[in-house]
């Protein structure tokens, strides 16, 4: 039998699309129980590839005959090995090529939205992650924002739609990826835009941005409005662009809020994070379509891979939008938090350039889940 | 710290260094010491997790010079 190759790209369609696969994850038991790949109808078997070195007839029986099987480790070594012994036992399976670090650094393109005049936007669904990045086009010219470390990507997309980017934002400083905004700009000349509040220590110069800034994209021009939504960082800010999408960053994402701790100072920062979402984002139309920082799981996809939601629907749904009682809201935000992203303080300090670890480092440093969110 | 044996595993991608461990653990009586030096980041989590659950015993373990040492006592 042979051994066939899948791709991070392969999978991917299979998470959107509601495929099964059953996949064998041949890393160690830890880094398994912390990260793995998500698929609604996914099955998942984990054993070390390093139990296996003597042969796998003790597995066989956990192998189904009736589904795709796709052997996952690290960086794709091991998945190789395991791979071409279950082969040498009959069965038809493949290899993730790259492993969980190309997993981690897949990003999906996805159309959500047609601006006025033929203006687009794009959502980058870093689908091993739950990051998520936006590109806004508009007459040849383009915006990014919350781009991560993988800048080619960005840079390869906007050369494919016949795009130049002109415009990069941050909505926060980071502290679970790497951003990639100041990269994307010094390789194209575009301005980066940070807000000042939590840029207070970064090392290099950018475009303050600040609460009521209007930055025009194109001859079209689709306005992006910025929009000071604090209590992940002080500074986060949000964008409203073409007045139909609320880009929410690290403050509202589908099925949970931001969490105000990844600086050290959530109980400082709870009073600001309640007044965005219950004060701030309020006064905003019920109809934007809300395009949050990141997704926590997998049932937060729709349909054609995207995360996306109207507003008015999370003010009915969102369990952290509906919480009358303030001391209730602090408990939720400060207490009984999830472990904090991996390297956090690390990211933080890459992203103000105070770090510069090499790709190797900074591969490591955001490997895991991402873990910015309360539900 | 003294070993018995010492296996160079530098420059070798997973899985390589474990089954290259194993295959000199094999070698080695119970209770001796196998030294081994690798470069791949992942051999620190799975030598610790292979020794385990092999019944090794994980004694050591340094980075000198971007390479990874560990000492490794057979059980």
């Amino acid at each position: 039998m042979t051994v066939n190759v899948m791709t991070s790209k392969d999978v991917t369609k299979k998470v959107f699309d509601k495929e099964e696969l059953f996949i064998l994850d041949v890393r160690n038991e830890s880094d398994f129980q912390d990260w793995k790949i998500e698929g609604e109808n996914f099955d998942y078997f984990n054993i070390p590839y390093f139990e296996l070195l003597d042969g796998v007839e003790g597995i066989m029986d956990k192998i189904p005959s009736d589904k795709e099987v796709l052997v996952v480790c690290a960086k794709e070594g091991s998945s190789i090995m395991v791979a071409e012994m279950l082969s040498d036992e009959g069965l038809t399976v493949s290899y993730l090529k790259g492993g969980m670090k190309a997993w981690s650094e897949h990003l999906e393109p996805v159309k959500v939205g047609d601006l006025k005049d033929g203006g687009e936007i794009y959502q980058f669904v870093r689908i091993g992650k739950g990051c998520l990045s936006y590109m806004v086009v508009s007459n040849g010219d383009a915006a990014v924002i919350d781009a991560t470390r993988m800048t080619d990507i960005y840079l390869e997309f906007a050369d494919s739609i016949g795009a130049k980017i002109t415009h990069v934002f941050d909505t926060h400083l980071h502290a679970d990826h790497i951003s990639g905004g100041r990269n994307i700009a010094e390789k194209t000349g575009a301005t980066y835009w940070l807000p000042p509040k939590d840029a207070t220590e970064v090392t290099f110069s950018y475009q303050p941005l600040e609460d009521g800034n209007d930055v025009e994209i194109g001859n079209v021009k689709i306005n992006i409005h910025a929009l000071y939504s604090p209590g992940h960082t002080i500074g986060s800010t949000s964008f409203i662009v073409d007045e139909r999408f609320l880009l929410s960053g690290d403050i509202l994402f589908i099925d949970s809020i931001g969490r105000p701790d990844l600086a050290g100072l959530a109980q400082d920062w709870v009073g600001d994070l309640r007044e965005s979402l219950y004060k701030r984002y309020r006064e905003l139309s019920e109809d934007l379509i809300v395009l949050p920082a990141h997704f926590m799981i997998i049932e937060e996809l729709n349909e054609d891979g995207s995360v996306s939601e109207k507003l008015g629907t999370l003010y009915a749904k969102n369990h952290g939008l509906n919480i009358e009682d303030e001391n209730e809201f602090r408990k939720l935000v400060t207490e009984n938090l999830p472990p904090q992203p991996n390297a956090y303080q690390e990211i933080r300090e890459t992203n103000m350039g105070k770090l510069n670890p090499d790709e190797e480092k900074q591969r490591e440093m955001e490997i895991g889940p991402n873990r910015c969110a309360v539900r | 710290m003294e070993a018995n044996k010492i296996l160079d595993a530098k420059g070798l991608a997973c899985p390589m260094p474990i089954v290259k461990t194993k295959k000199a653990m094999n070698e080695l009586e119970s209770g001796q010491v196998l030294e081994i030096h690798a470069t791949d980041k992942g051999a620190k989590n799975d030598l610790a997790a292979w020794a385990k659950s092999g019944g090794h015993e994980l004694i050591s373990h340094e980075v000198e010079n971007d390479v990874l040492k560990f000492w490794i006592k057979k059980g």
